[in-house]
């Protein structure tokens, strides 16, 4: 009854305050602008930048996994079966590194490189798998996926059920480096998940570490649906950790709850996880507020249950922060149904008015 | 004492006026005004006589082409120093070695005729028009760059010239678009729509191609061959490395890129072709960069220094001017190294000039998304962050 008048009596002042409230309260807690800045290494001409900062933090090691070794997410691809792997620069290791010495194991008929043509790696590999071979495509850079947009979206999708289910290319994967470095500027930072999380047919899986990041390709390699898998970039070195050696999957469609809570529900994919998790730490210490953190990881078919589940119970949800396409808009509509666990308390943070039903709090705006 | 004093001074000074007065007389009839020179022909497709084998080239043109190649050279080393001291950030794609391109293409064409080409266009941004202050500027993103200082290196813009393209490929269907204005208009001019070999395998340049054989577009295709896309040689990358073959039914010719009087002779032999309506023409430059393909790659990973050494001495662009000239009589050694001089001078006064800009004001980062809304607000990093958006 008592936490029932103070989250009341919480979410009252915050409606007081108006859309500004949170980050004025936050400013009056001392916190300047600044405080979201990195000590900027760079010196004095690049101290006004206002550079994304975030530490990785690494997952406490799963126990139940047998030997592990210390790994980056470039070091974890090699190919299942009868798998042939081949984008652009892949035969000698890619331009991330995450195909190194796959040429010279398995072959280069197994792992090559191809022309300069997103259209034609995405056709070929929705060819490759529709006879039955596995086929893991890389587009260099998600910023270049969309001359393949046509491919994706009106052919691999549509196969299975176009044909009646009588041909698919469910073994094909594409992956592709994802999401913002700093320094990528118009062509080499763009997370264009939400332009396919529109479209039935395919799935769209974003990891946040290494050992995710294993599990989950795994799993979208076995998965028989065609499969885009987004690999942040910024992580390629920055994530570090143990990763079991032995293949493990990591299902699909599951979101992890990563940090529990009471109060507001964090959702997250991808680089943001982290930016989030500093947020809910953040939040904790300087408003006391105990914050509920959500990898999405699937981000198509996304895992409704789950986060419907702790949004009934702490009443109180974000959306993804990240800058760009990142914002899915399957996010509202999907929780319509669920509408009615929500009170309308109406704080209207200047988005579409879908979202003006539910309650949407930002604690200390993500980077 | 005085009148030994002043018979030695006007000794000395008769003689130093002698022999002014002979250097003077050398001088004037030191260089001649033009000379004749045998060029390259180009392999032909589709076409029963291409460029002349035969130019002219006089004092001047080949002056101010001297200047224009030195000042791209010592422009893009110069951005290669700024990368490496973090004044430019991003991705900086340098065309050292490909100048006689940027200017054989430029004295081939009228001002008033169009330019695209890809991200390596530092060197055509020059020679369209932009002045080293602004692209230097741009490349370190301030206020004075050519395109405010929020383009970069890869989005250059100038009169006539649309870019600076960042993805590969783009820019095709872009330049049989701007060719169709041109014949729209009624305006004769062309439209040079360049590429690398890498892009030539990208989809949208062969429905580029088709489209413009179609609608007789006077548009100059230019396959800038440097042999290798990013880290792949074009051997291994293309069905055919006979890129000037691969528009089809387009005729085309293949050019030494390394030449700058082979590059404007078949320029201007292409503008004609175009102007006189007989639809486009494909060009494919054999051309060589020193650089790897941005400042990221060391280019020597999937090449050897000794090509890279072999090409400079042999067939460096400038080296081949520089000698044409001088053994020619069109220029001596001393006139050119002065011309060195005055570039070097230029490029550092731009180079200071580009660090100490201040950057573009934040207020502005909003702006020109769209075209007259009223102002509207964007969100910045999060919710709290606006910046108003005015066109």
């Amino acid at each position: 009854m008592a936490a029932v008048a103070a989250f009341a009596g919480w979410l009252l002042r915050l409606r007081a305050a108006g859309a500004d409230g949170p980050w004025r309260r936050l400013c009056g807690a001392g916190l300047s602008r600044g405080f979201l800045q990195s000590a900027s290494a760079y010196g004095a001409a690049a101290q006004r930048r206002q550079v994304a900062h975030f530490t990785f933090q690494p997952d406490p090691e799963p126990v139940e996994y047998g030997k592990k070794s210390h790994q980056s997410s470039f070091e974890i691809l090699q190919p299942v079966n009868d798998t042939v792997i081949f984008g652009e620069d892949v035969a000698f290791g890619g331009v991330f590194r995450c195909t190194v010495g796959l040429r010279d194991k398995y072959g280069k008929d197994r792992v090559f490189n191809t022309p300069l043509c997103e259209q034609g790696i995405v056709g070929f590999g929705i060819g490759i798998a529709v006879t039955g071979a596995t086929a893991i495509a890389e587009i260099q850079f998600a910023d270049y996926i969309f001359p393949a947009f046509d491919q994706i979206v009106n052919e691999a999708a549509k196969y299975r059920y176009r044909s009646g289910d009588l041909f698919n290319c469910g073994s094909l994967t594409i992956r592709s480096p994802w999401g913002c470095v700093g320094h990528g500027a118009l062509y080499h930072s763009q997370s264009p998940e939400a332009f396919f999380a529109h479209c039935p047919g395919i799935k769209v899986v974003v990891p946040r570490s290494p050992f995710q990041a294993k599990g989950l390709l795994l799993s979208c390699i076995e998965d028989k649906n065609p499969c885009i898998f987004f690999e942040p970039k910024i992580l390629y070195r920055a994530a570090v950790e143990q990763v079991p050696v032995e293949p493990y999957n990591i299902p699909l469609s599951q979101a992890e709850v990563i940090q529990e809570g009471s109060d507001v529900t964090l959702v997250a994919w991808g680089t943001q996880v982290h930016v989030i998790r500093e947020v809910a730490a953040m939040a904790r210490e300087k408003l006391g507020v105990s914050c509920e953190v959500i990898d999405l990881r699937t981000i198509l078919p996304w895992d409704v249950d789950t986060v419907c589940k702790l949004i009934q119970m702490t009443k109180l949800c974000n959306q993804n922060m990240y800058i760009g396409q990142g914002r899915p808009a399957v996010f509202p509509h999907e929780l319509r149904p669920h509408a009615s666990l929500f009170k309308p308390y109406d704080i209207n943070l200047g988005f579409s008015e879908l979202f003006s039903r539910y309650i949407l709090v930002c604690i200390a705006g993500a980077a | 004492m005085k009148k030994m004093l002043t018979a030695a001074v006007s000794r000395v000074l008769s003689g130093v006026t002698q022999k002014l007065a002979s250097r003077v007389l050398v001088a004037s009839c030191k260089y001649s005004n033009n000379a004749t020179f045998e060029i390259k022909k180009c392999d032909l497709y589709r076409l029963e006589e291409g460029p002349p084998v035969t130019t002219v080239l006089t004092r001047e043109d080949g002056l101010k082409y001297y200047k224009m190649m030195q000042t791209i050279r010592r422009m893009e080393l110069k951005a290669d120093q700024l990368y490496k001291q973090k004044f430019i950030r991003g991705f900086c794609h340098l065309c050292d070695g490909q100048e006689a391109c940027c200017v054989g293409l430029e004295a081939g064409i009228n001002p008033t005729d169009h330019v695209i080409t890809s991200y390596r266009a530092h060197g055509l941004s020059y020679t369209r028009g932009l002045t080293v202050r602004s692209i230097l500027a741009e490349l370190t993103g301030r206020r004075a760059g050519c395109a405010k200082g929020k383009g970069g290196s890869m989005h250059m813009y100038a009169k006539n010239f649309y870019g600076g393209n960042g993805i590969v490929g783009a820019q095709g269907p872009l330049g049989a678009g701007v060719a169709l204005a041109c014949k729209y208009k009624g305006n004769n001019e062309v439209c040079l729509t360049l590429y690398g070999d890498g892009a030539a395998n990208q989809g949208q340049i062969s429905e580029a191609y088709n489209m413009a054989a179609l609608w007789n577009l006077p548009c100059i295709f230019i396959c800038e061959n440097n042999r290798y896309g990013m880290g792949t040689s074009v051997e291994r990358a293309a069905a055919s490395t006979d890129y000037y073959k691969r528009g089809n039914f387009i005729p085309g010719l293949r050019v030494d890129g390394m030449d700058i009087l082979c590059v404007r002779e078949a320029t201007k032999f292409a503008a004609d072709y175009c102007r006189s309506g007989k639809g486009p023409i494909l060009m494919e430059l054999l051309t060589y960069r020193y650089h790897g393909h941005s400042m990221s790659d060391p280019g020597i990973s999937y090449r050897t220094r000794e090509e890279i050494q072999s090409v400079r001495s042999k067939s460096d662009p400038i080296m081949l001017l520089k000698d044409k000239m001088v053994n020619n009589q069109l220029a001596s050694v001393e006139e050119l190294k002065e011309i060195d001089v005055e570039v070097r001078k230029e490029i550092d006064d731009a180079a200071q000039f580009a660090m100490t800009d201040p950057e573009p004001p934040l207020e502005e980062l909003g702006h020109h998304i769209y075209s007259s809304n009223p102002p509207f607000d964007i969100r910045g990093a999060n919710q709290w962050i606006k910046f108003q958006s005015i066109s």
